[in-house]
């Protein structure tokens, strides 16, 4: 099969440009589609001489780099992908009467199956880890740490508290403790939109590890609207106080920390 | 097999934790703070554990009963240096170090034990 | 990848190092670190004290995902466990412990496999992965 593609190669790899250009709406030039499917059909022949052991890792980077710029320019990864497949067509039809062939044209047609699917899972790794990069970004912003009054923090939480970002409370909760030698850690609860009994647990998670490290923690911003699921669903904070407002809550830590505020 | 130091400054000893505690070196350490809270009828204990990396069980069942032998000497027993990373795995593990009291540093630590005498 | 043999409290200090060196060197957090060496310490110490001793085995390893991490084997020829459900349980302990263990250190970590039956010893494989 591999002689067969380097014998032919002008017809069929004339052909293949033609079916992939047709389908390409003008978002890229006739030469350029030349220039990247010649080089893939170089490398498809080498990777299926046998021999040729780096051809295999030249022709992935080559699929990616098409992959990258296909999407760049503007094409589903589904296009990229059956542009890649219909290398299958010129070479069935250059075969059609040649019925020993057939079995040899399977394997040929199950490799271009294989690279077409390549591309695919390229461009859905690339848009994977950008969501994640964004989802990390976000859940930085949403989760800051600021100093009440000394040794009194609070952290704001704004969101859902799922298990990830009350992994990430923990930590910045924790090394603010630290940074600034507080006693006092004041969660604020106002921007969290439901308490369930998982939500609960993540809260309740954070203050026994602000605990640990000494801190008294007050839990505020409890809302009227989730007071009442709160009760029903047999929540306890325990020992925990709660308030409804973060200056409640202030007041508390001032008053157990000996300070109170008067005028001036 | 290394002992660890115990310190006695005014009413309260102090006991830093700097390596890695096995078996013999716990059991050496519970027998002697035993011995010198008797000695000195000390009323507080600080356990720094500042440079600890790692709490597991059996270190978090060793700090418990050193509270636990504290507490038999009517002395109150403070944990203090935690690090962050500690406490957290220490409360995904389901750790619950009860009956120690625990302070960011032992100034801290201090502080409580006094306030509390 | 590396074999550690677990026949003393030493070794059990052995293994936390060795985990601790391949976490840092697969890009974990701190605190992922932390978590892991903390786990492996767990499985490492049930080995020692209710098999009589064991083997663990560390390699860093590339998940399904492509995140780098580390993989642990834990393998011990002691009694096995008979109830695997209840020793998964919290609070579930038959040694003089506080009954963590297993399902503690199963918290910690992002993959947990446990094979054991009793008379055929335990086998104990955990990973965790950068994120």
């Amino acid at each position: 099969m591999a002689d067969l593609l380097r014998a032919n190669e002008e017809k069929l790899l004339d052909r293949w440009c033609e079916m992939v250009f047709a389908t390409a709406r003008g978002r890229v030039s006739a030469d350029e589609v030349r220039n990247e499917l010649a080089e893939l059909y170089g490398l498809v022949i080498r990777a299926m001489s046998a021999a040729d052991e780096s051809a295999a890792g030249e022709l992935r980077a080559a699929l990616a780099a098409l992959s990258r710029s296909r999407a760049r320019s503007g094409f589903s990864p589904s296009e990229t992908a059956v542009a890649i497949f219909s290398l299958k067509d010129p070479v069935y039809e250059f075969l059609a009467d040649s019925a020993e062939m057939v079995p040899e044209y399977l394997t040929f047609a199950r490799m271009i199956d294989d690279l077409g699917l390549n591309t695919f899972e390229t461009y859905v790794a690339t848009r994977e880890e950008i969501i994640r990069q964004q989802a990390e970004s976000m859940l930085e912003l949403s989760t800051p740490v600021v100093q009440l009054w000394d040794g009194i923090i609070a952290v704001p939480l704004v969101g859902t508290l799922d298990s990830a970002r009350t992994q990430l409370v923990m930590e910045k909760m924790l090394d603010a403790l630290v940074a600034q030698g507080a006693t006092h850690a004041v969660i604020d609860i106002t921007g969290v939109p439901t308490v369930d009994t998982e939500v609960a647990q993540h809260l309740l998670k954070t203050v026994m590890a602000a605990r640990l490290l000494g801190a008294q923690c007050t839990i505020c911003g409890i809302r009227p609207q989730i007071a009442h699921t709160i009760v029903s669903l047999g929540i306890e904070f325990g020992d925990i106080t709660t308030k409804a407002t973060l200056a409640g809550a202030l007041e508390h830590a001032l008053r157990s920390a000996g300070l109170k505020v008067g005028p001036a | 097999m290394e002992r660890v130091p115990i310190l006695k400054i005014g009413q309260n000893l102090f006991v830093s934790i700097q390596i890695d505690l096995q078996d013999q070196s716990v059991v050496q350490l519970q027998e002697d703070l035993a011995d010198e809270l008797v000695a000195t009828r000390a009323t507080g204990v600080v356990i720094d554990i500042t440079a600890v990396e790692i709490v597991d069980s059996f270190i978090g069942r060793m700090l418990a009963t050193i509270g636990s032998i504290s507490r038999l000497f009517d002395a109150e027993t403070v944990l203090v240096g935690m690090r962050p990373a500690v406490a957290i795995t220490l409360v995904e593990l389901g750790l619950s170090l009860d009956g120690v009291r625990t302070a960011l540093n032992a100034e801290q630590g201090l502080r409580l034990l006094n306030g509390s005498s | 990848m590396d074999e550690l043999p677990i026949k003393s409290g030493d070794d059990v200090v052995r293994v936390r190092q060795r985990v601790r060196a391949a976490a840092a060197d697969s890009g974990l957090s701190l605190v992922d670190q932390t978590k892991l060496v903390t786990a492996a310490s767990e499985l490492a110490r049930n080995a020692l004290v209710y098999a009589g001793g064991g083997v663990a085995r560390v390699e860093m390893a590339t998940a399904a995902t492509g995140r780098t991490g580390v993989r642990i084997t834990f393998t011990d020829e002691g009694p096995g466990i008979a109830n695997l459900d209840l020793a998964l349980t919290d609070g579930w302990t038959t040694g003089d412990g506080l009954g963590l263990g297993l399902s503690g250190a199963r918290r910690l970590v992002d993959e947990f496999e446990l094979v054991s039956s009793p008379g055929a010893g335990t086998s104990v494989a955990v990973a965790k992965w950068a994120r």
